[in-house]
């Protein structure tokens, strides 16, 4: 009997990768462990290891092969394995069949994100600037590599940014361009790095420290707080903290509850803070050099189902304003308002909604903590309608916030109650079916803009 | 909370072997680490298809440390570890099945689905997760020595992490409480020689794990962690002075984690012909292969025998772990909070 060795899948989101040299031919004896192959994506490189012992049968896939797809048939072994066969190729795995979102996986980067009806031009940016398709994480590689050339008191810390290049690659060749007094490795020791990034800060240097993900920046939330935001005013203006707390916020793909979860409200609410949270490529290289350059500690919020997206970004010195949020696709019967990964389902749900008539203003917040709400209240008052969208929990969230501020100002213009989208009011299930359920979608969007248009 | 009154005692450096295995014990170690690590070569083929979702971090070359601890423990001792977690789990005696369903995310898993690969727990096997947070299960453990001390039930509480987890500041607010108020806490860390792609060397200021404990006067041994039985021994000597109510006691398991830190790490912070070095020469189930062997205690074919069981084990836990329902959808709003008793 023999069985099949299927083409891995090396992460949530991998759907295809290239075989790119096989270790083994035909008659080759193989046993557990084993490497007998290397297949590649646009992250990494990764060795294959046999499983089951026996003897290559057949190989099934060349050598230098590209875009084979996760779950084929790579080669085939006869053998002892054959005891325990591989479960067959052919079950869809689930993870696969209830996919959280329609956000296109890394491996499919290049998938575009649906273009709004109305491209708007950003004012921000020349109109003769020169556009560079550049992926979400290059971009902010770009802001971090520009910034530490042009100021030498910019240096970046954090676990495995220097010799590992960054957990999700982020500041990949920083190390190699800025040595390693610039590009520091951290043991994993959150609370106390975060705290000499504040203290650095306060003896005048500016400090980027990376989280590997926010999740862990729960360790070290109270030097964020209570010595990074609060120490300006406690001084009486003496003490300066020009720092940027950065890393992937949000949910990533079937990690569960401790490792997927939406800051943004957590941070959004301490005054002393500033908080960007960017969507596409452009806004994170102009935000991320904005926030460097920035006096104050911001906090900035990006997003790990983002980083392989390429969008086009302004050549040169592209830096943007905190504060202020963008408009992007003009509409007139209801303003949706989003920031991060959000944008891209909101503006998804518009298109959606575009088919029955129901034109979406879709409103990128960008930055939470000044928030805009000059540009919400603004498309307020003219579609009178308003549906808020995030990933974190409902209950006192950004929603809550923008949805206060537009009843504050501009509650004689509303048609119908605001309504909110945002995670089910419960920790992030792992099962593929629940972690489904659990977050926002276009259809949950689409739904709630309906209702608000009573349609 | 009062200090409690101990004996004196000195920083233990080496511990010395005595010869407390049987015949049984050995095969049963030997049994146990071929399930674990067939368990988990099994998980990173379904991960590989898609049916195991996240992060997957396999304990493949670590097997001797769950197991030769579990040989000491005894019942209602509590056991806590991090996210590489599905040994431990199999040496408490959990169900393959329940473990190999939850990483599919079906309802049959030991969290019903909701907490995954890094995080499981069962009270029936007094195993206490399974957690993501690197080091947060070391205070939540000297939590668990807490209550055992509180209640003066005689248990010990087994509290696991990684070298990298070695430098977070909650481990050393642990050890001065533990310490402090003589908590029954054995700290097992398993040093496996890197943290994600950082090397000991690179974060750690002082390498000798063991010695972390000096400055709050615990105790600490370093242990050949790929010998089932030298750690066993160790592990009875930490145990007995934890129950004894002479405070915690630090065992530095030196060992080498062959996969990848998780299943998408390219690993190319150590080379191959170090992988391999460790494997052809310190393989913990080779090395007991060996001792069975030449000891005339079980002949090859004997071994086949109990390799061809537990292949048949992880089989079924996978087939299982497949076809297994998911969650019913109802499940997303269960468990966030329990009924508040009738007044
Ligand atoms: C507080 C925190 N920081 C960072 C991480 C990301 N992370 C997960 S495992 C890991 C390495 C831990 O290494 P070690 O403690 O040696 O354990 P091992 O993985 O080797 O078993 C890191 C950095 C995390 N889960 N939690
Ligand atoms: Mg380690």
């Amino acid at each position: 009997m023999s069985v099949d060795v299927l083409m891995p899948a090396l992460s949530p989101t991998m759907e295809e990768g290239t075989l790119a040299k096989w270790h083994v031919k035909v008659g080759d004896k193989v046993s557990s462990g084993d490497v007998i192959a290397e297949i590649e994506t646009d992250k990494a490189t990764m060795e294959v290891e046999a499983v089951d012992e026996g003897v290559v049968e057949a190989i099934l896939v060349p050598e230098g092969a590209e875009g084979v797809k996760v779950n084929v048939p790579i080669a085939r072994l006869t053998g002892e394995g054959a005891a325990s066969p591989a479960p067959s190729a052919a079950t869809p795995a689930p993870e696969v069949v209830a996919a959280p979102t329609p956000v296109a996986p890394t491996a499919a980067a290049a998938a575009p994100v649906p273009a709004p009806a109305v491209v708007l031009a950003d004012p921000e940016i020349p109109a003769d600037a020169k556009l560079i398709k550049t992926t979400v994480r290059d971009a902010l590689r770009d802001a971090m590599a520009e910034e530490m050339r042009n100021d030498p008191t910019v240096f970046l810390m954090g676990e495995e940014v220097a010799q590992y290049q960054g957990a999700y690659k982020v500041s990949r060749d920083l190390l190699q361009e800025f040595g390693a007094k610039r590009v520091i490795d951290t043991p994993i020791t959150e609370h106390g790095f975060a705290g000499l990034g504040v203290g650095a800060a306060m003896g005048g240097l500016k400090p980027i420290v990376e989280f590997m993900t926010f999740n862990f920046a729960m360790q070290a939330i109270d030097q964020i707080i209570n010595s990074a935001a609060k120490t300006l005013y406690m001084s009486g203006g003496q003490i300066r903290c020009s720092i940027v707390f950065r890393g992937p916020n949000g949910a990533a793909s079937r990690v569960a509850a401790q490792h997927s979860q939406d800051y943004s409200a957590w941070y959004a609410n301490v005054p002393g803070l500033k908080v960007v949270a960017p969507y596409d490529a452009a806004d994170a290289k102009g935000l991320l050099k904005a926030a460097i350059r920035d006096p104050n500690p911001v906090i900035f919020l990006e997003h790990e189902m983002m980083y392989g997206h390429e969008f086009e970004v302004p050549e040169g010195d592209h830096v943007l304003p905190i504060g202020k949020a963008k408009v992007r696709r003009v509409g007139v019967h209801v303003t949706l308002t989003a920031h991060s990964r959000m944008v891209g389902l909101a503006l998804e749900a518009a298109e959606a909604l575009a088919k029955d008539g129901i034109e979406a203003e879709v409103i990128d917040l960008r930055t939470l903590r000044p928030l805009d709400h000059e540009t919400i209240l603004t498309s307020v008052r003219k579609t009178n309608r308003l549906v808020s969208c995030e990933e974190g929990w409902g209950p006192m969230g950004v929603g809550a916030e923008v949805v206060a501020r537009v009843v504050e100002h501009a509650f004689d213009y509303l048609d119908a109650p605001p309504l909110r989208v945002h995670q089910e009011d419960v920790p992030m299930p792992y099962a593929a079916n629940l972690e489904a359920l659990a977050l926002p979608t276009v259809d949950k969007i689409v739904a709630a803009a309906k209702a608000v248009c009573y349609r | 909370m009062a200090r409690a009154p101990k004996a004196a005692k000195t920083a233990a450096t080496a511990l010395s072997s005595s010869n407390s295995v049987s015949k049984e014990d050995l095969l049963n170690f030997y049994r146990e680490m071929l399930l674990i690590r067939r368990f988990e070569e099994r998980a990173g083929q379904l991960y590989g298809m898609g049916l195991i979702g996240g992060f997957c971090h396999l304990y493949i070359g670590q097997e001797a440390i769950a197991v030769g601890m579990q040989s000491v423990k005894q019942p209602g001792d509590q056991v806590i570890t991090g996210y590489r977690d599905h040994g431990h789990m199999l040496a408490c005696g959990m169900d393959p099945r329940e473990v190999m369903a939850e990483l599919t995310g079906r309802a049959a898993g030991a969290s019903k689905g909701k907490g995954g690969s890094m995080h499981m727990f069962s009270t029936t096997a007094d195993f206490y997760g399974g957690h993501g947070i690197v080091g947060a299960q070391v205070s939540l453990g000297t939590g668990l020595g807490l209550s055992n001390y509180y209640s003066d039930n005689g248990k010990v509480a087994f509290v696991y992490f990684g070298d990298g987890a070695t430098n977070q500041g909650q481990v050393y607010e642990s050890f001065n409480m533990a310490e402090l108020w003589s908590l029954p806490v054995v700290y097992v860390i398993e040093n496996n020689q890197y943290a994600m792609g950082t090397s000991v060397e690179r974060a750690s200021a002082e390498t000798h794990l063991y010695k972390r404990g000096v400055s709050f006067n615990i105790p600490g041994a370093e242990v050949d962690g790929m010998d089932v039985v030298a750690v066993r021994e160790a592990g009875l000597k930490a145990a007995e002075h934890a129950r004894s109510g002479k405070g915690p006691f630090i065992l530095e398991m030196k060992t080498y984690r062959y996969r990848g830190h998780s299943m998408s790490d390219p690993a190319k912070y150590r080379t191959r012909e170090e992988v391999d070095a460790v494997r052809k020469t310190r393989d913990p189930i080779d090395h007991l292969q060996e001792r069975l062997e030449t000891s005339g205690w079980a002949d090859e074919a004997a071994l086949k025998a109990i390799d061809a069981e537990v292949k048949k084990i992880v089989a079924d836990a996978a087939e299982f772990a497949r076809t297994a329902p998911e969650p019913d959808p109802s499940e997303l709003y269960t468990d966030v909070y329990l009924e508040t008793a009738a007044q």
